[in-house]
């Protein structure tokens, strides 16, 4: 059955249109976009006064199956992502087992048609078990479905085995995802070292930690030509690095969190463990510099980097808590409140960080715009609706959210998967 | 809570004249004026023993020692207290053991406050004896104890509040009742 | 003077006048330490846990001989004798001696902000006996009484305090403490134990221990604590000894009535020769016998009084 969106503010990042169109759908794919479209056999959906995007990718997610599904699994973690207003995310290698070989990727691939409402695209680990000394089989693993390459949760440190990643990579066209962080400047950090780490006790992980291999990763990069995305750039130092490999050339992305760009290491007061992740939050001049480099290009994505875990895991001593927190149905609120309607960026901007980017950075055809032809991925939003984020509502089994109570003005209405209504707000 | 004055029952004259004939009463009791101590309960307590003191002095050119109780952490009515009633020190730089002690208080009301006192002084030694000095009984007492010495016997009732005011602290001597305004 | 906390979790949340309180009530229960009978019924059926998950001689005992000299009855759990052992969580452990009734629950535990996380959730009066690289409140208590015991005052008082800062949850309640009292705090050791962020507690830095003593009226020297550190903090003991050990010369440096003081246990030789520790400057002894007015004064301050309102 063809469905039709009426009257809807259509913004397509790609070509900078924006205005209010109808939109066909058949086949899971866009047919026509254009002033009212008369038709007769089509559900009609009218989305005046709301805005379509195409639909939106998180490119950095832990859906903990398999091995931890009482964590999260594929199908609750997806359920969260199409509530969230997302079609399709990418998830992160650190599973039990670890996302290194063909099965693997194939089981996520498997489980995700089957049990979850939006796309899911894995990413391959780049080394056996994420232990950073052999590279997994590559190109058999992107011919099973992986989209990209990460040890996300550690860097690979040793710098050879990165510069065979990065030759490897460029010979099978592959992106590398780097989770950058210095093991031996981090050890045993609980969060960002500074004056609020010193004065609460807390063992600090330093700026420094992230930055040099940042600057390593750039210099390999631009030695061996590969394609390379920063997961979760969180410092300063690492914007003015990326927005300088950037003028020179070099084949680099960026991503970062809303959490990164919302809180700050003061939050650590409380010792609440809803705030201890990786990278951890941190100073006050970061979030002023991150907040520039979303701005001026430097940064290219938004991602959650949702990583659930179950209340037991989180309620413990800060010390011995596990990093990460949830992100999927927190995200798009917070963003169009706090840099949409606070007037940092535009909705092109936004639909361009959310959904067009992480599109072209991954290679996944077919999305992040909207033209006949395009996939039927759409993300209805409404702008001027204000709620409150309750964790308790939410399809993740995660609870693990600092925004918890925080009242936000605009929130996903409705997500559309290959053209199937997969989440509309009641 | 606002309170009214009820009545002003003693003077600074009829105050001078109780403290005598108690002095008296406690001399001709305490033959043996060398093994008498006197310690006075804080706050008032302490003022009224120090003119006991010096007024034995005058009389039988003795100097008897004064000893200073804080019974706050002997209290049994402690969940009335405000929780940061402030405990000041006990100060008595002699050892009671086998003396007479005087404790004087200024006013005797339950006699939960003497008993307070009688514990604190049983940690500190085991006197000879141990003779209640109190300035004004006001009764409704919930344990067996009687004063020694009393400067006034002053019936009220339970609503009632009595207030022994001193030249040390008050700025006048003055004994008075009152009563809380009713709202 | 109020003192209207429920727990005690740091010396910052408290204010001058709280810590002030504090004092003057410590020094009533120095004269209840004096007597033959050393106790006082104020805190007679309250039930206190002593619960220290990390090894301590002097603060569980002082907690203990506190307890007992208000007539507390009090339990010691260690790590060991606890179900923690056996893996059960901290909530847990402390959700199952509450419903054993009890009033106040002293922790020292390895992960700052323990404290503050059963706050979170418990009925009892929360005690911070050490957490972590954090607080230890009750020790710059009865650093800053057995200062103003010597000194009279801290006001205007130069105090060095020489050592591990960064891991020294002695130095950095000390900082809050003898700060809010009016004390100039500097720190003096290596970087790595004396990062500039310290600055942002309200002390000065002076890497040069000479420069450091200068005109000091206290000097706390810092344990050296084997058990917290990361490799490479200083080259080597013999070199750190060179540069921050406390020697009778280098104390020439402080003023001529300056004290010495050390939270203890003492490696001497390291960051004390013997000959100072038990020097006639030395008041460390003193600070031991303090801390048991200054944990009975706590304990009062919290649980005597009116029952706490239990909205939990």
């Amino acid at each position: 059955m063809r469905l039709l969106l009426k009257n809807g503010r259509v913004i397509d990042p790609v070509s900078g249109r924006d205005e209010t169109l109808d939109l066909l759908i058949e086949k899971g794919k866009i047919v026509e976009c254009k002033p009212q479209i008369k038709t007769t056999d089509a559900r009609v959906m009218d989305v005046s006064r709301k805005v379509v995007l195409p639909g939106l990718i998180d490119m950095h997610v832990h859906l903990r199956e398999p091995g931890q599904e009482y964590k999260e699994t594929i199908q609750s973690g997806g359920t969260a992502a199409a509530r969230g207003g997302f079609t399709a995310v990418a998830c992160m290698p650190n599973t039990k087992p670890v996302n290194d070989r063909r099965d693997v990727t194939e089981f996520i691939r498997t489980e995700a048609r089957r049990h979850s409402p939006v796309h899911v695209f894995p990413i391959a680990a780049i080394t056996l078990n994420l232990e950073g000394e052999n590279l997994t089989d590559m190109a058999e693993l992107k011919k099973a479905g992986a989209v990209a390459f990460s040890d996300d949760g550690h860097s690979v440190v040793d710098s050879q085995v990165m510069r065979r990643a990065m030759e490897y990579a460029r010979m099978n066209d592959l992106l590398l995802i780097d989770h950058c962080e210095d093991p031996n400047l981090t050890a045993s950090g609980v969060m960002h070292e500074g004056a609020v780490s010193y004065a609460i006790g807390l063992r600090g992980i330093p700026s420094a930690g992230e930055e040099v291999i940042v600057a390593r990763d750039i210099t390999l990069a631009g030695h061996f030509n590969a394609r390379l995305h920063i997961a979760h750039l969180s410092t300063a130092g690492s914007a003015d690095m990326v927005r300088a490999a950037k003028k020179q050339g070099i084949a680099i992305t960026a991503e970062v969190t809303p959490h990164h760009v919302l809180l700050s290491d003061n939050h650590l007061r409380g010792y609440d463990t809803n705030y201890k992740m990786s990278p951890p939050l941190r100073g006050e001049s970061d979030i002023k510099a991150l907040i520039k480099a979303v701005q001026d290009g430097t940064i290219d994505v938004f991602v959650t980097d949702h990583a659930p875990h179950s209340p037991d895991d989180k309620e413990m001593e800060f010390d011995y808590a596990p990093f990460g927190i949830i992100g999927l149905e927190s995200a798009v609120p917070l963003l169009l409140d706090r840099f949409v309607h606070s007037g940092l960026i535009s909705l092109q901007r936004f639909a361009e960080m959310l959904s067009s980017n992480p599109a072209r950075i991954l290679g996944l055809e077919g999305k992040g715009r909207i033209e006949p032809g395009a996939d039927a991925d759409l993300t209805v939003l409404n702008l001027s609706k204000k709620h409150t984020i309750d964790v308790s509502a939410f399809a993740s089994k995660g609870r693990n959210c600092p925004f918890n109570g925080w009242t936000v003005l605009g929130q996903p209405e409705i997500t559309i998967v290959g053209g199937r209504v997969v989440y509309e707000a009641v | 809570m606002e309170e009214k004055i009820k009545a002003r029952v003693m003077d600074s004259k009829k105050i001078k004249r109780a403290f005598q004939r108690i002095t008296t009463e406690i001399v001709e009791r305490n033959r043996d004026l060398n093994e008498l101590v006197i310690v006075g309960i804080r706050t008032r307590g302490v003022f009224i023993a120090k003119r006991i003191q010096q007024l034995i002095k005058t009389m039988e050119e003795a100097s008897v020692p004064l000893g200073i109780l804080d019974i706050t952490l002997y209290r049994d009515d402690f969940s009335e207290l405000e929780p940061q009633h402030i405990i000041k020190k006990t100060e008595i730089p002699f050892d009671i053991a086998g003396k007479d002690v005087v404790l004087v208080d200024d006013v005797i009301f339950t006699g939960r406050t003497t008993r307070a006192a009688m514990d604190s002084l049983f940690d500190l030694g085991r006197p000879r004896s141990i003779q209640l000095l109190v300035f004004i009984d006001r009764g409704h007492r919930e344990l067996p104890i009687q004063p020694d010495y009393i400067g006034k016997f002053l019936p009220t009732s339970r609503r009632e509040k009595v207030k022994v005011r001193l030249k040390e602290i008050d700025k006048i001597d003055e004994v008075l009742i009152t009563e809380p305004v009713k709202i | 003077m109020a003192f209207q906390h429920t727990h005690l979790l740091g010396i910052e949340d408290l204010t001058r006048e709280d810590i002030l309180t504090v004092l003057e009530t410590a020094d009533s229960f120095l004269e209840v330490s004096s007597r033959e009978v050393k106790k006082v019924p104020v805190l007679r059926g309250k039930t206190i846990v002593n619960l220290f998950m990390e090894p301590s001689t002097r603060t569980r005992s002082s907690f203990e001989l506190a307890s007992k000299r208000l007539s507390a009855d009090i339990i010691n759990f260690s790590k060991q004798t606890s179900a923690v052992v056996k893996g059960e969580s901290l909530r847990d452990t402390i959700e199952n001696l509450e419903s054993m009734q009890t009033d106040a629950i002293i922790i020292r535990h390895e992960a700052s902000g323990s404290p503050h996380y059963i706050a979170s959730f418990c009925r009892s009066h929360v005690i911070n006996a050490g957490d972590g690289t954090h607080e230890h409140p009750t020790q710059a208590l009865l650093d800053a009484f057995t200062i103003r015991q010597k000194k009279k005052r801290l006001e205007g008082l130069k105090v060095v305090i020489v050592g591990d800062c960064v891991n020294s949850r002695v130095a950095k309640s000390n900082i809050l403490c003898l700060t809010r009292l009016g004390a100039r705090v500097t720190l003096a050791g290596p970087p790595a134990f004396v990062p500039e962020q310290l600055k942002s507690l309200g002390a000065d830095i002076e890497y040069n221990l000479d420069k450091a003593l200068e005109s000091a009226d206290v000097v706390m020297m810092l344990r050296i604590q084997m058990e917290r550190m990361q490799k490479n903090c200083f080259p080597s003991l013999r070199e750190y000894a060179q540069l921050f050990s406390l020697t009778p010369q280098r104390m020439n440096r402080a003023k001529k009535r300056a004290i010495l003081m050390h939270p203890g246990p003492i490696n001497k030789g390291i960051e004390l020769t013997s000959e100072m520790a038990s020097s006639d400057r030395s008041v460390i002894l003193k600070q031991v016998e303090n801390g048991v007015a200054v944990r009975m004064a706590i304990l009062y301050l919290l649980l005597g009084g009116k029952e706490r309102e239990i909205t939990a």
